[in-house]
C-alpha cells in the first residue's frame, strides 16, 4: 500500500486548498453564527465537480475515487466543518446507496442531477424512537396499488429541506423485525411528504438538521431501493461509507484546529517569550500531529479498501472512531491553548470545539463504533 | 480562433525566504506554482473560448518539472500544452527565453497571444514584450480587460500609472495580462482526472525556427552583477469602509496582536 499521493491527487490537493480558502474559510463563522445553508458555497462546488466526485462518469459523475472524495471532505471541514458535512450525506448516504443498489433506471434518473450538483441529496434513518437501535422504525410503508404510501416521521436528517431526493428507510413488515425494513427514494415536493422543526444545534450549525414529515405520502412503486426487506442491510452498509466521509470532516477539524493553534502560540507572548517556545506546548502539540496523522492514515486506509473494493467496515468504524475522539481531544486542546481568546467568538477554535462534538455521535456513536470493532473481535 | 498563452512556473514568493548571506532565494523546499499573471491570462484565453469557442494553447520553457503547470493549465481548460525543455534553453534570460518562445509559436497557428504581465520570481516583465517584438506583433501590456468583436478587432483596457486607457488593436497581437483584474477559475474535478491522460508536448531547440547560439546562456547577453535583499517591508490592508467599522476593524487588529 503506497501512502504517498500520485500527480493527480496532488493536483486536486492543490485545487481544493485554494477553493476552501478563498471561498469557504471566509463564510464560516457567519454561517456559524447565523446557522446559515450555505446554498451559494454549494452552487460552486457544483460548478466545479465537487459534489459529484467518486460517481462514475456515466452517471454524470467525475470519476475520481473516494481516495479524493475524503481529501474533499478533510480540506472543506479544515476551514468549515459545516460545508464538510453537506459534501458527506450528499454523496456517501444519498448518492452511494442508489449508486450500490439502484435500477439502472434510478441511477440514470437520479445520479447526473445529485453528482452535478443540480440537486442536492439525504438520507433518513434516525427515528425519535429509532437512534442506535435503529431497527426499531416507526415508519411504515405500504404498498397500494402501483404505489407505496409512507406514514411516520424522521429527525435529525442532514441536509433537510436543501435536498430534492431522500433515501428514506421505511418498516414494510413489521413481523419480519429488521428483514422488514426497506429503503425508498422520496422526491421533495410529493404530497404529504414536508419538512419539519428545524434544529438549534451545540456546532455545525449552518448544516440544516430537520425532521421529516410522511402524512400518506404516495411515492411510485419505482422508488423502492434495493430488495424488498433489505432496506437495513442497505442502512447499514450506507453508513460504512457515511463513516468514512464523517471520519475524515473529523479529521479536517483537528487539523484546523491544530493550524490554528501552531499559528497562535508563534505569535502569543507571555512570559517574555512565544507560546510555542514552551516545552509543554511543544511536547502537547506533537501528541496531537502525531494522533491526528494516525487518523488519516485509519481513514485512508479504509477509503483505499473502499477503492479497491474490499471489506472496510470495521476499517470504516476504526477511523471514524479515531478521528471523532482526536478531533475532540485538539479542538479540547488548542481552545486551552488560546487561554481566554479561545473561549470567544472571535478564534475559529471555538467554532472547532463545538463542530467537534457531533462526529462522536452521527452515523454511529463512538460506541456503535467500538461494537462494530469489537463484533469482528470477538466473533 | 487559436489562441496561445505562455505560462512560467514559478517559486511561491509569498513563502519563500532568502539567504541573507547570498542574498539569493533559497526554493530548496518551496512549492512551484503557475505564476499569477499567467493564471489570468489564461483566464482570459479560456471565457474567449466559452464565448468563441477557440483553441487556446499553453506554452513554457522550463525543466522537466514545469510538466505540472501544463497539467494545471488542461484541468482548468486549456486544449494543448507544449512544454519547451532542452539543455541548450538553460541559462536563457528574457532576451533567449523570448527568441526561443518565438521559434516555437512561429512553428503554430494563432490568431492571439495573451501572456501574464511579469513572473513573480524576476519580475521584469521582459519577455512578453520582446516575443511581440521577435514576432513582429503589435502590443498592448497591462491589460485588464479585453472585448473581442469575434473577427480581429480587440479593444483593450490598459492600466496606466495615472488611470487606464482603452486601446483598439487588431489580431494577430500580443497582450499582457494583470493578475489584478481577473480572476483565474478553479481546476475542475473533471479536468483533474483527465489532464495526466493528456500529452504534454515536450519540444527540444531542434523542433524551433531558431538559430541556436542565441538560445541559453550563448544567446543571454543580461550578466547580474550583485544581488542583494531590500528590506522587507509588511504589506499593508487596505479597507474601503465608514469611519465606524474602520474603528472596529482598528480595535479587532490591535485584539489580534494583543497590543490592546
Amino acid at each position: 500500500m503506497d501512502f504517498s499521493l500520485n500527480k493527480r491527487e496532488e493536483l486536486f490537493l492543490q485545487m481544493i486548498r485554494k477553493f476552501a480558502a478563498e471561498e469557504v474559510q471566509p463564510l464560516a463563522a457567519e454561517v456559524d453564527d447565523q446557522e446559515r445553508f450555505p446554498i451559494e458555497t454549494v452552487e460552486k462546488m457544483a460548478k466545479i465537480g465537487i459534489m459529484g466526485i467518486p460517481i462514475p462518469v456515466e452517471y454524470g459523475g467525475q470519476g475520481g475515487t473516494n481516495q479524493m472524495y475524503i481529501m474533499a471532505v478533510e480540506e472543506l471541514s479544515k476551514v468549515c466543518a459545516t460545508t464538510g458535512v453537506i459534501v458527506s450525506a450528499h454523496t456517501s448516504l444519498c448518492m452511494n446507496p442508489i449508486l450500490e443498489f439502484g435500477t439502472e433506471e434510478q441511477k440514470q434518473k437520479y445520479l447526473p442531477k445529485l453528482a452535478s450538483g443540480e440537486w442536492i441529496g439525504a438520507f433518513g434513518l434516525t427515528e425519535p424512537n429509532a437512534g442506535t437501535d435503529a431497527a426499531m422504525q416507526q415508519t411504515t410503508a405500504v404498498l397500494d396499488g402501483e404505489e407505496w404510501v409512507l406514514n411516520g416521521s424522521k429527525i435529525f436528517i442532514t441536509n433537510a429541506g436543501y435536498a430534492h431526493v431522500y433515501v428514506i428507510m421505511a418498516m414494510t413488515d413489521k413481523s419480519l423485525g429488521t428483514k422488514g425494513i426497506s429503503a425508498f427514494i422520496v422526491e421533495k415536493g410529493t404530497p404529504g411528504f414536508s419538512i419539519g422543526k428545524k434544529e438549534k444545534k451545540m456546532g455545525i450549525r449552518g448544516s440544516a438538521t430537520c425532521e421529516l414529515i410522511f402524512e400518506n405520502c404516495r411515492i411510485p412503486k419505482a422508488n423502492l431501493l434495493g430488495e424488498l426487506g433489505k432496506g437495513f442491510k442497505i442502512a447499514m452498509m450506507t453508513l460504512d461509507g457515511g463513516r468514512i466521509g464523517i471520519a475524515s470532516q473529523a479529521l479536517g477539524i483537528a487539523q484546523g484546529a491544530l493550524d490554528a493553534t501552531v499559528k497562535y502560540t508563534k505569535e502569543r507572548k507571555q512570559f517574555g517569550k512565544t507560546l510555542a517556545q514552551f516545552q509543554n506546548t511543544q511536547f502537547q502539540m506533537a501528541n496531537l500531529e502525531t494522533k491526528i496523522q494516525a487518523a488519516r492514515l485509519l481513514v485512508r486506509q479504509a477509503a483505499w479498501k473502499k477503492d479497491m473494493h474490499l471489506p472496510y467496515s470495521v476499517d470504516a468504524a476504526m477511523a471514524k472512531l479515531y478521528c471523532a475522539e482526536t478531533a475532540m481531544e485538539t479542538t479540547t486542546k488548542c481552545v486551552q491553548f488560546h487561554g481566554g481568546y479561545g473561549y470567544t467568538r472571535e478564534y475559529e477554535v471555538e467554532r472547532m470545539m463545538r463542530d467537534a462534538k457531533i462526529t462522536e455521535i452521527y452515523e454511529g456513536t463512538s460506541e456503535v463504533q467500538r461494537m462494530v470493532i469489537a463484533g469482528k473481535l470477538f466473533k | 480562433m487559436n489562441i496561445i498563452v505562455t505560462i512560467k512556473q514559478v517559486p511561491n514568493t509569498n513563502v519563500i525566504k532568502i539567504n541573507p548571506v547570498t542574498g539569493t532565494l533559497i526554493r530548496d523546499g518551496v512549492p512551484s506554482i503557475l505564476n499569477p499573471d499567467d493564471a489570468s491570462a489564461l483566464e482570459m484565453a479560456l471565457q474567449l473560448k466559452d464565448k468563441f469557442g477557440a483553441h487556446v494553447t499553453v506554452i513554457t520553457m522550463g525543466p522537466p518539472q514545469a510538466d505540472a503547470i501544463c497539467r494545471e493549465a488542461f484541468a482548468m481548460g486549456a486544449d494543448r500544452a507544449i512544454l519547451l525543455s532542452d539543455r541548450k534553453f538553460a541559462g536563457a534570460d528574457t532576451l533567449a527565453t523570448s527568441y526561443a518562445l518565438s521559434g516555437a509559436i512561429k512553428t503554430l497557428d494563432y490568431d492571439l497571444i495573451l501572456a501574464g504581465r511579469q513572473a513573480i520570481d524576476g519580475d521584469t516583465a521582459q519577455t512578453p514584450v520582446s516575443l511581440a517584438q521577435h514576432l513582429d506583433l503589435p502590443q498592448v501590456t497591462y491589460a485588464t480587460n479585453l472585448d473581442f468583436d469575434g473577427k480581429k478587432l480587440c479593444t483593450v483596457t490598459k492600466e496606466t500609472e495615472e488611470g487606464y486607457q482603452i486601446l483598439e488593436v487588431e489580431t494577430p497581437c500580443v497582450l499582457t495580462v494583470l493578475s489584478s483584474a481577473i480572476k483565474p477559475r478553479y481546476m475542475t474535478v473533471k479536468g483533474i482526472m483527465e489532464a495526466y491522460d493528456k500529452e504534454v508536448e515536450v519540444w527540444g531547440a531542434d523542433k524551433l525556427d531558431v538559430e541556436v547560439e542565441r538560445l541559453g546562456l550563448s544567446g543571454s547577453p543580461t550578466r547580474v552583477k550583485k544581488s542583494f535583499t531590500k528590506p522587507q517591508k509588511q504589506p499593508g490592508e487596505v479597507f474601503e469602509v465608514d469611519a465606524e467599522e474602520a474603528v472596529e476593524i482598528i480595535v479587532k487588529k490591535l485584539k489580534e496582536k494583543h497590543i490592546i
